[in-house]
């Protein structure tokens, strides 16, 4: 069991737990997920890892509550824990590879939408303790469901937050925020975009525009995480990749996000699908 | 001396049209008098030719003769002395090209039916709470176990006799590897067979860690550091292969791998179990071992109508000959000599279909097997709604590319000699890691072979 240490929300219905998981904490790194399961007969849930602290043992995650799973992650409390907590998962961003004097001369810009704020903190936090110039655009919906500002501050040279309805920061999408920045003249040797499916691939058309290195961290569908079902695969350079081990992050340019989409929705369109009658009783998730 | 039994005591099994429509054992295994009548059939070689065909030597006219003599604790423990997972192995273990393949009444008659005989005892054992596990005392010395399927656990065992301080880390949130993702449950039940015989090695002093994936949340080379003195790896060949054709990516894709882990270890037949699974109205299975009948037999009771494609004839199936007849008798329809060319789909991305080419059988090949060769002009299609792939799998590349100087081959898997001896001192492989993908008995061959070889190199004297 992985005991739940901190627990609160950052927006209505996004919530952020620290869990103990010393083996987890002291092996993560940026770009990386893990699996959860929160009852005996849950499903294995893939999260990003949005912070980890080997001294503490403890690893952060944010859930937020879109369906049956994910509601009952953020119905956990304090005290309360997880019956599976493995990881971490996938192969870390390329740039922990990169020397820190070469790092040192870099600029990045993230492109963060939604949940998909938490994924990039401890990569741009990562890139900033090695002397990288960071610059985050976080993307939301409106004010109220901007996460991990304050957090990113910290860490970026410049965060920039745009609503869909302009409640808060700039009125837009986070590609026009980027476009804008681009045609101002800021130059960046590379860009990494995490969120919704949908956003990571009009970002990729936009960026393609300026000619920007663009990474992306695919949320694909999973069952073990570890390389064995293939439910997450993925075509990238027109071969089939496993976001599980192969990714979860890949050069942009070369996914096929309408395939990627689709794949997405297999298990939903189960109900959907008008004409099929389940014939052993399984209700979606 | 008694009169040859030409024939087998046949073992009752559950109605093929109530089986398919639920997820309960499918044989009902021989009861006492059934086993002691068929125990009798052996004619007790003094060259056992069934022993040298056993994976892991279980001394075989031995405890057959002790069921005959009625002293089923006898049998268990002559079992033991060999096998960790006699449950397992007497249901699973392809018994017609092992000990029964080679049993000198088959010549002429029909061979004993050695793995009835061994399931038998194992539930026996079970029923009456008879167990030989028990905590040796530790020799200090600690050992790692890398994946908790049949290598793991054989190999967990012997160590464990010896006294050794074993560790088993799985990556999945539990353990039993193949026993428990792969083989459904209505051919190997998991709480009363794979949970009670992994309980046994627990009995026996190993400790279990899941969730632990070996190369990420901790390597090799840290589980050293962490003071094991050495290190097994029976990681198993857990990618799935696919065909590389048009169409594999389509919604209604699936891997026998993703489809019976979610019906086995996640429980998906299960209303009550929250992991969902997509059979649709009809399913094309691809490929003809003993994963592509768990497929269809496991798509078959969750209410399709299951097609196996499979590109030679019956004759050169891999699976073993019981699950081809099982899936025949419940209603699995058999299309051979038939390679998919397609996948087809609607503008939606949903499967519709499986383009095939007939097939025909040529010369033969190198693994001896008459080669198929394409008819031209011959292309059809199969209408479905879903397409599983059973191809095999291939070893997972995680643990070599994060181990410094162990070796790996072209395959992936970890190179290392019958011993089970890596290239890497301390560093001990077997099962379907090095060999590809195998059987559970080979892997708990293997698993033994490198128990062996870890207790030489602690210098630890055999039991």
């Amino acid at each position: 069991m992985y005991d739940i240490l901190k627990k609160r929300f950052l927006a209505p219905d996004i919530c952020l737990m620290e869990v103990l998981a010393p083996r987890i904490a002291s092996s993560a790194k940026p770009g990386q997920f893990l699996i959860v399961r929160v009852s005996e007969v849950g499903e294995r849930i893939p999260l990003t890892i949005c912070d980890y602290n080997p001294l503490a043992g403890s690893v952060t995650i944010v859930t937020q509550q879109v369906g049956a799973s994910s509601r009952r992650i953020c119905a956990l409390e304090e005290g309360d824990a997880f019956v599976d907590f493995a990881g971490p998962l996938g192969v870390p961003s390329a740039f922990i590879h990169e020397e820190d004097e070469a790092l040192k001369q870099k600029k990045y810009l993230f492109i963060a939408g939604g949940l998909g704020t938490a994924p990039v903190y401890p990569q741009v936090k990562y890139l900033h303790e090695k002397g990288a110039h960071v610059e985050v655009i976080i993307g939301a919906k409106t004010k109220d469901l901007v996460i991990m500002e304050e957090e990113m501050r910290q860490v970026a040279k410049e965060v920039y937050v745009c609503t869909d309805d302009g409640s808060y920061g700039f009125k837009g999408l986070v590609t026009e925020k980027m476009k804008e920045l681009l045609d101002a003249g800021h130059t960046y040797d590379q860009a990494v975009a995490i969120g919704p499916m949908i956003m990571m691939k009009f970002v990729t058309l936009s960026a393609k525009e300026y000619d920007l290195p663009l990474t992306v961290s695919l949320n694909t569908l999973m069952v073990d995480g570890t390389g064995m079902c293939g439910a997450c695969r993925v075509t990238v350079g027109g071969q089939t990749k496993f976001a599980c081990v192969d990714g979860p992050e890949f050069d942009a340019y070369q996914v096929n996000f309408d395939e990627a989409m689709r794949r997405q929705g297999m298990y939903k369109t189960q109900e959907a699908d008008a004409d099929h009658k389940c014939r052993i009783g399984l209700k979606n998730g | 001396m008694a009169k040859i039994q030409a024939n087998r005591i046949p073992v009752r099994s559950q109605d093929p049209a109530e089986r398919v429509k639920n997820f309960e054992e499918v044989s009902y295994g021989y009861n006492t008098e059934e086993a002691v009548l068929e125990a009798a059939r052996c004619i007790q070689c003094k060259n056992p030719r069934c022993v040298a065909g056993c994976p892991v030597s279980i001394q075989i006219p031995q405890f057959i003769k002790a069921i005959v003599e009625g002293n089923m604790e006898s049998a268990a423990t002559i079992i033991a002395a060999d096998s960790s997972l006699p449950a397992v192995c007497g249901r699973v273990c392809p018994q017609e090209v092992q000990c029964e393949g080679a049993c000198i009444m088959g010549i002429k008659h029909e061979p004993i039916s050695i793995g009835k005989l061994e399931r038998y005892v194992a539930d026996w054992a079970k029923e009456n709470q008879f167990s030989t596990a028990e905590k040796v005392p530790s020799n200090g010395k600690k050992v790692a176990v890398v994946g908790s399927g049949p290598a793991g656990l054989a190999c967990a065992t012997d160590l464990a006799r010896a006294g050794c301080d074993v560790t088993v880390f799985e990556a999945l949130h539990k353990p039993g590897g193949v026993l428990v993702y792969g083989i459904p449950e209505f051919r190997l039940p998991k709480e009363d067979v794979v949970e009670y015989e992994i309980g046994q090695l627990q009995k026996m002093g190993v400790t279990i860690e899941t969730n632990v994936v070996v190369g990420r949340t901790v390597t090799v080379d840290q589980l050293f550091e962490e003071g094991f003195h050495a290190v097994f790896i029976g990681s198993g060949a857990g990618l799935p292969k696919f065909l590389n054709i048009p169409g594999e990516n389509l919604n209604g894709v699936v891997s026998a791998n993703e489809f019976l882990t979610r019906s086995n270890l996640m429980a998906a037949y299960d209303p009550e179990s929250e992991t969902p699974i997509y059979v649709g109205r009809k399913v094309v299975v691809v490929g003809g071992g003993n994963v592509a009948m768990d497929a269809a037999r496991t798509a078959l009771r969750l209410g399709a109508e299951v097609v196996v494609a499979y590109r030679r004839t019956e004759k050169e199936m891999p699976a073993r000959i019981e699950e081809v007849h099982h899936a025949k008798e419940e209603g699995v329809v058999f299309q051979l000599l038939t390679n998919p060319t397609a996948v087809l789909g609607n503008e939606r991305g949903w499967v519709t279909g499986l383009q095939c080419v007939q097939m025909e059988l040529g010369e033969p090949d190198e693994s001896g097997r008459r080669r198929p060769v394409e008819i031209p002009d011959s292309t059809f299609d199969i209408s479905c709604d879903v397409v599983i792939i059973a191809l095999g799998t291939d070893s997972n590349p995680l643990i070599g590319r994060t181990t410094p100087g162990l070796e790996m081959n072209k395959y992936n898997g970890i190179v290392a000699d019958e011993n089970g001896v890596t290239s890497r001192e301390g560093v001990f492989a077997g099962g379907d890691v090095v060999t590809g993908a195998a059987t559970v008995i080979l892997a708990m061959g293997a698993g033994r072979k490198a128990a062996k070889s870890i207790l030489e190199f602690l210098k630890i004297g055999i039991l």
